[in-house]
C-alpha cells in the first residue's frame, strides 16, 4: 500500500504524463484524467513532453528509449506523483525505465525514484487516494477489456471497475477473456497486421457477444485497434476511454465517431 | 524436420497458418488446455509458492551446473550406465548412429523427444538405413504424415480426428476398410496395435528426459501412454538423449518440479506415467536393457550462460507459454518454422540457429505478458525477447523502414517544442481531413492496419496545445 499524502502538502502536485497517443489522437482523455485528478483534490500541471519511449524501446532501439527516458524523468522531477491515463505508458515508466538504466546507477537511481511517484490513472485514484466514487453520469450497458500492460505489470484490474461500478447509469457486465491481449502491441499492430487483426476479430467478437453497447478500457492504443475493427465489421459498439466514462463525458463523440453525429 | 528452418518466412508461414481452415478447426482444441491449467491451480493454493521454488532450484542448478553434471555423469557410471557428451547436434546424431551401428541395430522406437527433433535424429536414421518408430501416438500421427511436431507437449494438435483415421486407412494397408475409426480410443487402439510389434522387435529404445537426478544418475520422463516406458524396457539398449539444462541436484527437486510440470501442462496433477530410469537391469530386476547410454548435449545451452538468455535454461518444457499466447493460439506451432514454437520457442531459436535467422519470431509478439504470467519457472519471455529485438538493432538487422522510422520519430519526439509544433500542425490537418466519418478506412504508410480496420481521425488540436491556450502557459 502507498503511503498516505504528506500532511506538509496538503494539495499533490501531479504532472500528468498525457501519452502521446491521448496528446495526438484523443485530448479529450487527458481533459477527463485533469477533471477527475483535480475533483480528488489535486493539482495539475502538464510539464512539456513527447513520448515515454516505448515504441523504441519495444523496437530494440536501447539508446533511443533512454534518451526519452532521460527527458521524460526529467521533465517531471518537480512533481510529488506522475499519472498517465494509460497502463502501457504507465508500465514503460514504472516497470522499465529502471530497467533501462540497470547499469547506470546514478541515472538508475533517478528512474527508481520516478517509478515510486508514477501511476495509472484509475489506480492513482483508487489506490493512492483513496476514491470510492467519481461524480458522473454515463449511460451506458459497457463492458471493460483489460489492457496487458495495465493488468500484468501494474496490477490494474479492480480500480477501473470500482469506479465504474459508481457512474450513474452505467451497467457493467463482462465480456469472455476481457484479460486477453487485443492483438494491438504498439508497431506489432502494423509489422504483423494480419495477425493483429485476427486476434482482435476475436476480440471483437467477445465484445459483441457480451450484449454491451459501450467498451470501455484504460488505454488508448487497445481502444483505437478494437474501435478500428468493430467499424469496420460495421457493429455499433461505442468505444471510449475509461477516463471519459468517469468524467461523464457522454456527449463526447466516440472513438472514430464524427463529431456530427452526437451533437 | 529441424534442419531446414522456415523462421526467415515466419510472416508468410502465419498467413498460410491463419487461411488453412483445417489447421484453424484443429487449433480450438489447443485452447482447452487453458482452462484445465487454471482448475488445477485452483486446486492447488500454494502454486505460486512452488513457482518460487521451481525457480530457485533451477537457478541454483544452473549456478552450479558443473559440480551436478560431473555427479550425474559418475552416478551413471556407478549404475552401470554410460555417458557421452555432445557439443552439438551433428555430435550427438554421430554419437547415437555409431552406437546403432556397432549394434547392428535396424529397428529404434522412440519416447516423445523435442531434442531428437531439434538434431534431427530421424533423418539421421533414416539416412543411415535405421527404421525410427514414433510411439508417443501424436508423434506416431506426424511421423506418418511426414510433420514436425507443432506444439512440445501435444505434437499432433494442428490435427483433426478426421485427419488421423485419413491417415491410418492410408498408412495401414492391413486395416480392413469397414473397421470402425470413429472415435479416439479406437485410434489409439489402432495405433497400439501396429505399435506392439515394433516395441517387440526394436533393438533400440530412444527416450529424452524431463529431469536428470544428479545425486542418483537418474533420468525422468513424464508420459500419459505408457509407451515410454515399452520404449525404455524392452529393447535390449535404452539410450536418453537430453540437454544439460535437464540436469536437477536430488530427487526431491525433481519431485517440486513434477508438481508444477503437470499443471502447467496439461492441468493434471501428476502425468499418468512417471518413470526413473537408473542404469542398466540390474541382476534382481524382471526386466529392462541391457544397456543403458545417455547422450548429454549442450547445442548452445552453455553459450547462453551468463548472458541475458541464460534464465531461458530453466525452462521444463511445459506449454504454457504457448497454450496461453494469443500469437500461437491464432497459427500453432508450424508457422515459428523451427522446433520450439509460442514464446519460448521465440527466445529459444535465435539461440540456437541465431538471430539472422531466427529474428523474426521474437518480434511476433504483443509483449501481452500472458506467457510471463503462466510459466511456472517465472522465465521473464517478454524481457528475453526484447533483448533479441535489440540484439538485432545493434546488428542492423532491424528492417531499414523501421530503422529510419524509429531514428526520425526520436529525433523529433527528443525536441519538445519542434515536436509539438509539428504534431499540432498535422493532427490539425488529419482532423479536418476525418471530420465528416470520424475515421479513415485507408491511410498511407499503415495499409496493414487499414486493411482490415479503421483508423480514428484525431479530434483536433493536440493536447498540449489546447492546455497551453487553456492555461495561457508558456512552459
Amino acid at each position: 500500500m502507498e503511503p498516505a499524502l504528506p500532511e506538509t502538502k496538503p494539495t499533490p502536485c501531479v504532472g500528468l504524463f498525457v501519452t502521446c497517443l491521448v496528446d495526438t489522437m484523443r485530448p479529450s482523455v487527458g481533459f477527463a484524467a485533469v477533471k477527475l485528478l483535480e475533483d480528488a483534490g489535486c493539482k495539475v500541471i502538464v510539464p512539456a513532453q513527447t513520448c515515454c519511449g516505448q515504441p523504441a524501446y519495444n523496437s530494440g532501439d536501447r539508446a533511443d528509449a533512454q534518451r526519452l527516458a532521460r527527458q521524460t524523468i526529467k521533465a517531471f522531477a518537480n512533481c510529488d506523483y506522475v499519472v498517465a491515463p494509460s497502463g502501457s505508458c504507465g508500465g514503460t515508466l514504472v516497470k522499465h525505465y529502471p530497467e533501462l538504466f540497470a547499469d547506470d546507477p546514478d541515472m538508475g537511481r533517478e528512474a527508481l525514484a520516478f517509478a515510486a511517484k508514477t501511476h495509472e490513472l484509475t489506480s492513482f485514484l483508487v489506490d493512492v487516494l483513496g476514491v470510492a466514487r467519481v461524480e458522473a453520469r454515463f449511460p451506458a450497458r459497457a463492458t471493460y477489456h483489460d489492457s496487458c500492460s495495465g493488468l500484468r505489470e501494474l496490477d490494474v484490474h479492480d480500480q477501473p471497475r470500482k469506479l465504474l461500478a459508481g457512474v450513474e447509469g452505467l451497467q457493467l457486465i463482462e465480456m469472455r477473456d476481457s484479460d486477453i491481449c487485443c492483438g494491438f502491441g504498439g508497431l506489432f499492430a502494423v509489422k504483423f497486421g494480419e495477425l493483429s487483426d485476427a486476434i482482435v476479430g476475436e476480440k471483437a467478437d467477445n465484445v459483441d457477444a457480451s450484449g454491451a453497447d459501450t467498451l470501455i478500457g484504460g488505454d488508448l492504443g487497445c481502444l483505437i485497434n478494437m474501435a478500428g475493427k468493430l467499424q469496420r465489421q460495421g457493429r455499433k459498439v461505442k468505444v471510449y476511454h475509461v477516463a471519459e466514462a468517469l468524467a461523464g463525458m457522454s456527449d463526447l463523440a466516440a472513438i472514430g465517431e464524427p463529431k456530427e453525429a452526437r451533437s | 524436420m529441424s534442419s531446414v528452418a522456415t523462421t526467415p518466412r515466419f510472416k508468410l508461414n502465419a498467413h498460410e497458418a491463419l487461411t488453412d481452415p483445417r489447421l484453424q478447426r484443429a487449433l480450438v482444441h489447443a485452447r482447452n488446455f487453458v482452462p484445465r491449467r487454471a482448475a488445477a491451480l485452483e486446486r492447488l493454493p500454494e502454486f505460486e509458492a512452488l513457482r518460487d521454488s521451481a525457480r530457485d532450484i533451477k537457478d541454483h542448478t544452473l549456478a552450479h551446473l558443473d559440480l551436478y553434471l560431473e555427479t550425474y555423469e559418475r552416478k551413471v557410471l556407478e549404475a552401470g550406465g554410460h555417458v557421452h557428451w555432445a557439443r552439438d547436434a551433428a555430435e550427438a546424431r554421430q554419437i547415437f548412429l555409431d552406437l546403432a551401428n556397432a549394434r547392428g541395430a535396424k529397428r529404434v522406437t522412440k519416447g516423445k523427444s523435442m531434442i531428437s527433433e531439434e538434431i534431427g535424429l530421424n533423418q539421421a536414421m533414416e539416412a543411415a538405413g535405421i527404421e525410427a518408430v514414433e510411439t508417443d501416438l501424436g508423434e506416431y500421427i506426424i511421423q506418418l504424415r511426414n510433420e514436425a511436431p507443432s506444439h512440445i507437449i501435444a505434437p499432433a494438435i494442428h490435427v483433426t480426428r478426421d485427419d488421423v483415421e485419413a491417415d491410418f486407412r492410408k498408412f495401414h494397408t492391413d486395416l480392413p476398410t469397414d473397421r470402425d475409426l470413429a472415435r479416439p480410443e479406437q485410434l489409439l487402439a489402432e495405433a497400439r496395435g501396429v505399435l506392439r510389434d515394433k516395441f517387440l522387435s526394436a533393438d533400440i529404445g530412444v527416450t529424452g528426459a524431463n529431469f536428470l537426478v544428479a545425486e542418483t544418475g537418474t533420468s525422468i520422463i513424464v508420459t500419459n501412454e505408457g509407451n515410454g516406458d515399452l520404449t525404455q524396457i524392452l529393447p535390449k539398449v535404452h539410450v536418453v538423449i537430453a540437454s544439460l539444462e535437464k540436469i536437477v541436484p536430488t530427487l526431491e527437486d525433481a519431485a517440486q518440479l513434477l508438481r508444477v510440470l503437470a499443471r502447467s501442462a496439461t492441468g493434471q496433477d501428476m502425468s499418468v506415467y512417471t518413470t526413473l530410469s537408473t542404469g542398466p537391469r540390474r541382476s534382481d530386476d524382471p526386466d529392462g536393457p541391457e544397456e543403458y547410454h545417455v547422450i548429454l548435449l549442450d547445442n548452445g545451452r552453455t553459450a547462453m550462460m551468463g548472458t541475458p538468455f541464460e534464465d531461458m535454461l530453466r525452462c521444463i518444457r511445459c506449454g504454457a507459454c504457448m497454450n496461453h499466447c494469443p500469437v500461437y493460439q491464432q497459427i500453432g506451432g508450424h508457422a515459428y518454422g523451427w522446433v520450439y514454437p509460442g514464446p519460448m520457442g521465440a527466445v529459444l531459436t535465435p539461440s540456437l540457429i541465431g538471430v539472422a535467422e531466427g529474428g523474426q519470431l521474437p518480434n511476433a509478439s504483443t509483449f501481452c505478458g500472458r506467457c510471463e504470467s503462466v510459466c511456472p519457472m517465472r522465465i521473464p519471455l517478454p524481457k528475453m525477447m526484447r533483448h533479441w529485438r535489440e540484439r538485432e538493432f545493434e546488428r542492423g538487422l532491424t528492417p531499414a523502414v523501421v530503422r529510419y522510422g524509429l531514428k526520425a520519430w526520436a529525433f523529433l519526439a527528443t525536441k519538445p517544442t519542434l515536436y509539438r509544433w509539428l504534431t499540432d500542425v498535422n493532427l490539425r490537418v488529419l482532423a479536418l481531413l476525418g471530420r465528416k466519418r470520424g475515421r479513415f478506412s485507408w491511410m498511407p504508410f499503415v495499409s496493414a492496419w487499414t486493411d482490415t480496420r479503421d483508423f480514428p481521425a484525431p479530434q483536433g488540436a493536440t493536447f498540449q496545445a489546447q492546455w497551453r491556450a487553456r492555461s495561457g502557459a508558456t512552459e
